[in-house]
């Protein structure tokens, strides 16, 4: 007993914050910078919802005249650009910060500062795209933004800058976390939890974070290029001059089309954790599961010419892509039916987060059956860039990545919070989102049938659009009610719900074994895995009770976490993990200088704001691991 | 659940006459009748892969207030409906479907430069569409005539950024790419008016960039061809001195005529077309005076700017306008 409780004691002293007002700029704890992705990202699903509410109110009839062509064409560039950039991906990272060192038993994530400069980084350029709100030149050129509508002489004002520059600047963040993400989940998984026994989510989170990395570059390239061509007249995608634009779709697309499973693949990964946990069972083909998980990463760098099938390209080539596009639904399809089924043999119990994810089944399907039409050659030249693709991407993207991401909210609110959120207002707002879901984007499809081009900011009567529309814009008012409902559920829940004890679902992952919320250190002792179901290993469970009597795996000598092998997860080494630093910060904001002199042509100062970047580097690299301080 | 029924949406859309002009299920050509079989056949097949799962969603539904204890271990039913369910049935379908796309690649495809008789050059321009007949050089906007039962060759190119002509009715969308010479065909078989648009984002008018393809007889057609052939004949005089004196002639070419602009459309034969500003309002007196003094009204950001013609004067513009048949 005095073992455990000295061993409790020194835990506490070790990674107990400094305090408030200092560790706000200097925490680097995953779950802290987890809650502050959530918190933000949320933030920016609002704004791109509000954005979304007006162009619906705009298009509710022909020829209205709620918002101008000028305003209309920022409106959804940038509710394009905040869902996909600053809403969907960041939110998925918060989760995965948040869940996935729980999950698989770890302190924390392989590089605690790099973390928090993540989050920065992705904080202020998010600020920094939204700032070009302020001067009424917010990007306005889709979230594409082809060339050469994108040159100087097409958009002579800063609107394409900021959307170039900014996303340089944001993918700064979202590529170092895809390094932590890979090397916290092949490194610090606890001792037994060998890659066969590796939770779906993680898996998720591994092939997103290792399409990142291969996807991100390309679309670096591809803004890099635009901003030299802006700025410095280099001529890529300017034909007079030898450029050629139909090198910028490719550019985009073999970023774009990845990101679409960078988005996909995290949520499908909640959607694998919360079927077992509420159908009582083991997921059904465990290894086929994660197999499909890395296959659609893997396939979906293959895909990305089914978007430019209208721009004139040789027919073997657009045969090539069109069967590699019929190829990735395999993986899905495998998806679906392993989830049918293992809610089928299962139990389910109907609570909110359960619902979501069964919501998703029936709105991914949909969106999945129009995919497959995309690769109809024929069929995608018709209806590509009209109101069908609106369609089916929403019912692809609202249905697949932001249904399980609600989910995920509801799930891991208690282990975030302590409480539990109210079960019937959860209800509510998922019949609402589901009825608003549905009613807003399934007549878009008729409507993309009837001829109505996407990114129009009117049109006219007579076409036989109008009351598909009208029912569009009364589906979005539902949506935004039911988003509301959330909002408030959760406001409200994290201070008046009922305490939720460890595992009130009792789910089958090891975030649920420790308490809720979690302490500082995560687990005193580092849990040993012996199945993929680990919280309902009893007697495993036990087992790291009995340890914490006897002072073993509990790495009290300092700010310790465990490495362990890649395939096998056996013990490997006890690394020396970084506390408070304000580097992170520092380094982030130098960068969003020298982003914002380059935004306003001032090379000099952006040479000398350099050195600010050089100088936190070298801070952060002075700076020893860990150095106990106490208030 | 209760999902939105794809097949109940789609009785009221037929129900409801298939809509407009522009739409993709009511066609006239070959290709275009080809994409709307494909469209049912991939329909048929959707609303079954769709019914199956729904049903699966229903079963655990209805299975969450049985009492059995749900199992613990993979069943070989299990198992086999993930991997019949997810992989061996969409592959059969998939490879189906995939021999019925390549089988149906041919009728979109760009045709080789030459291959009919008659052609027709559609230049994309922020915002409206240059319409070009060269052989007979013939040059109009925004409204296409073709002869009903001949074979069209139409090749696309912009004067600027990437536009997409799309009329559903005739055939596929086709990109107007800068430096590349995009084509498609266009066989339409009866009389008929379709109604197309921009379909690539162009920026800010880009909602504003329709255009109506006339698919005549062919008596009718080679009359009016031979109509456009001719310079403009109109009354001439004062009408031709305003419309040098409040700069139209600076941007808009009337052939016959010292006016010889390239920014905005040709208006040789204006009166022989039916709408203005890229089909969006009528050709109409009032609607072509209201254009004239406030274009930004109707098409705000277009390059044409407003002007303040007087009274008399732009009755004069209007009488000379509206006599260039």
């Amino acid at each position: 007993m005095s073992v455990a409780v000295d061993v409790l004691r020194k835990l506490e002293e070790t990674w107990e914050p400094p305090a408030p007002a200092r560790h706000f700029f200097t925490t680097v704890d995953h779950k802290v910078i987890g809650k502050r992705y959530l918190v933000t990202s949320f933030v920016f699903f609002v704004l791109a919802g509000l954005e979304a509410v007006a162009m619906r109110t705009q298009l509710i009839e022909p020829e209205n005249s709620f918002v101008g062509p000028s305003t209309y064409n920022q409106l959804f560039t940038m509710h394009g650009v905040t869902m996909i950039f600053l809403f969907v991906t960041p939110m998925l990272s918060g989760f995965g910060n948040y869940v996935v060192p729980l999950m698989i038993g770890a302190r924390d994530m392989a590089f605690p500062r790099l973390n928090a400069f993540s989050y920065w980084v992705y904080v202020l350029s998010g600020i920094y795209i939204y700032s070009s709100f302020l001067f009424a030149i917010a990007p306005n050129c889709g979230w594409f933004c082809y060339a050469p509508l994108s040159e100087k002489l097409a958009t002579p004002d800063r609107n394409v800058d900021f959307y170039s520059l900014g996303l340089m600047f944001l993918t700064i963040s979202t590529t170092v976390g895809a390094v932590n993400f890979i090397v916290t989940i092949f490194k610090l998984r606890a001792p037994g939890m060998s890659l066969n026994r590796l939770p779906l989510f993680c898996w998720a989170q591994l092939a997103t974070q290792l399409s990142a990395i291969f996807a991100l570059p390309a679309l670096t390239v591809a803004n890099l290029f635009q901003e030299l061509d802006r700025k410095f007249d280099f001529r890529f995608f300017q034909p007079a001059h030898g450029g050629d634009t139909v090198l910028y779709q490719h550019l985009f697309w073999i970023f774009g089309h990845p990101d679409v499973y960078i988005i996909f693949l995290p949520a499908v990964g909640i959607v694998s954790t919360v079927i077992p946990t509420f159908s009582q069972r083991p997921i059904v083909g465990y290894t086929w599961m994660a197999l499909a998980t890395m296959a659609t990463a893997f396939v979906g760098f293959g895909v990305w010419v089914h978007h430019m099938f209208a721009t004139g390209l040789p027919q073997i080539t657009m045969a090539f892509f069109s069967a590699a596009s019929l190829l990735i639904t395999i993986p899905s399809g495998v998806q679906i039916f392993g989830w049918c089924a293992t809610a089928v043999t299962g139990r389910p119990i109907l609570r909110t987060p359960m619902l979501f994810v069964l919501g998703f089944v029936v709105v991914f399907v949909i969106g999945g059956v129009t995919g497959v039409m995309f690769a109809a050659i024929p069929f995608d030249q018709q209806v590509t860039d009209s109101y069908f693709v609106v369609a089916h991407f929403h019912y692809v993207l609202f249905g697949g990545a932001v249904m399980p991401i609600f989910a995920g909210l509801y799930y891991w609110f208690p282990k975030l919070t302590g409480r539990m959120y109210n079960e019937l207002l959860g209800q509510i707002s998922f019949w609402l989102i589901f009825v608003g879901l549905n009613m807003t984007f399934f007549p878009m499809h008729i409507a993309g049938l009837l001829g109505m081009p996407r990114r129009v900011y009117t049109y006219l009567p007579g076409l036989g659009w109008d009351v598909y529309n009208l029912l569009s814009s009364i589906g979005a008012y539902v949506l935004a009610a039911g988003v509301a409902v959330v909002a408030v559920n959760l406001i409200v829940s994290r201070r008046s719900g009922v305490a939720a004890g460890d595992n009130p679902f009792n789910a089958n992952t090891l975030e649920w074994t420790t308490s809720s919320p979690p302490p500082h250190y995560n687990f005193a002792v580092l849990p040993t895995v012996r199945s993929a179901n680990p919280a309902w290993d009893r007697l495993d469970r036990a087992e790291d009770g009995a340890r914490l009597e006897r002072g073993e795996l509990v790495l009290v000598d300092g700010h310790q976490a465990l490495a362990t092998t890649v395939n096998e997860a056996e013990g490997d080494r006890v690394l020396e993990m970084p506390s408070e630093s304000p580097w992170p910060l520092a380094l982030a904001f130098a960068i969003g200088l020298v982003f914002t002199a380059v935004l306003v042509d001032h090379y000099a100062t952006a040479a000398i704001l350099g050195l600010l970047v050089l100088a936190s580097l070298v801070g952060w690299h002075v700076q020893k691991p860990w150095h106990h301080e106490r208030a | 659940m209760r999902p939105a029924s794809p097949a109940l949406l789609l009785a009221v859309l037929v129900l409801a006459g298939c809509g407009g002009r522009q739409s993709t299920l009511r066609t006239d050509t070959a290709p275009a009748g080809r994409i709307e079989r494909l469209w049912w056949v991939m329909f048929a097949g959707s609303a079954v892969v769709c019914a199956v799962v729904f049903v699966l969603v229903l079963v655990a539904v209805l299975r969450a207030r049985g009492t059995r204890a749900p199992s613990q271990e993979d069943g070989r039913g299990a198992r086999g409906l993930m991997l019949f369910g997810g992989a061996v049935a969409p592959l059969v379908v998939l490879v189906a479907l995939f021999v019925l796309i390549l089988r149906s690649l041919p009728s979109t495809a760009q045709p080789r430069p030459g291959s009919a008789s008659l052609r027709i050059d559609v230049v994309g321009h922020d915002w409206f569409w240059e319409i070009r007949y060269p052989d007979q050089h013939v040059t109009t906007a925004n409204e296409i005539h073709i002869p009903a039962g001949e074979t069209v060759e139409v090749h696309v190119s912009t004067g600027d950024v990437i536009h997409s002509l799309w009329v559903p009715g005739l055939n596929r969308k086709i990109d107007t790419i800068p430096a590349h010479d995009n084509r498609v065909l266009i066989d339409a078989r009866s009389p008929g008016v379709f109604r197309g648009q921009c379909a690539e984002f162009c920026g800010l008018e880009h909602a504003k960039m329709g255009l109506l393809v006339f698919v005549d007889r062919p008596d009718e057609f080679r009359r009016w061809l031979a109509g456009q052939e001719k310079p403009a004949a109109g009354a001439g005089g004062r009408g031709v001195e305003a419309f040098d004196l409040y700069g139209c002639s600076g941007c808009h070419t009337i052939r016959g005529t010292a006016a010889r602009g390239r920014i905005g459309p040709d208006l040789t034969h204006l009166a022989s077309r039916t709408t203005l500003a890229a089909a969006s309002i009528p050709n109409r007196r009032g609607y072509l005076a209201g254009w004239i003094l406030d274009p930004q009204h109707v098409k705000p950001g277009n390059r044409m700017p407003g002007s303040d013609v007087n009274g008399p004067d732009l009755q004069v513009l209007l009488d000379y306008l509206g006599s260039l048949r």
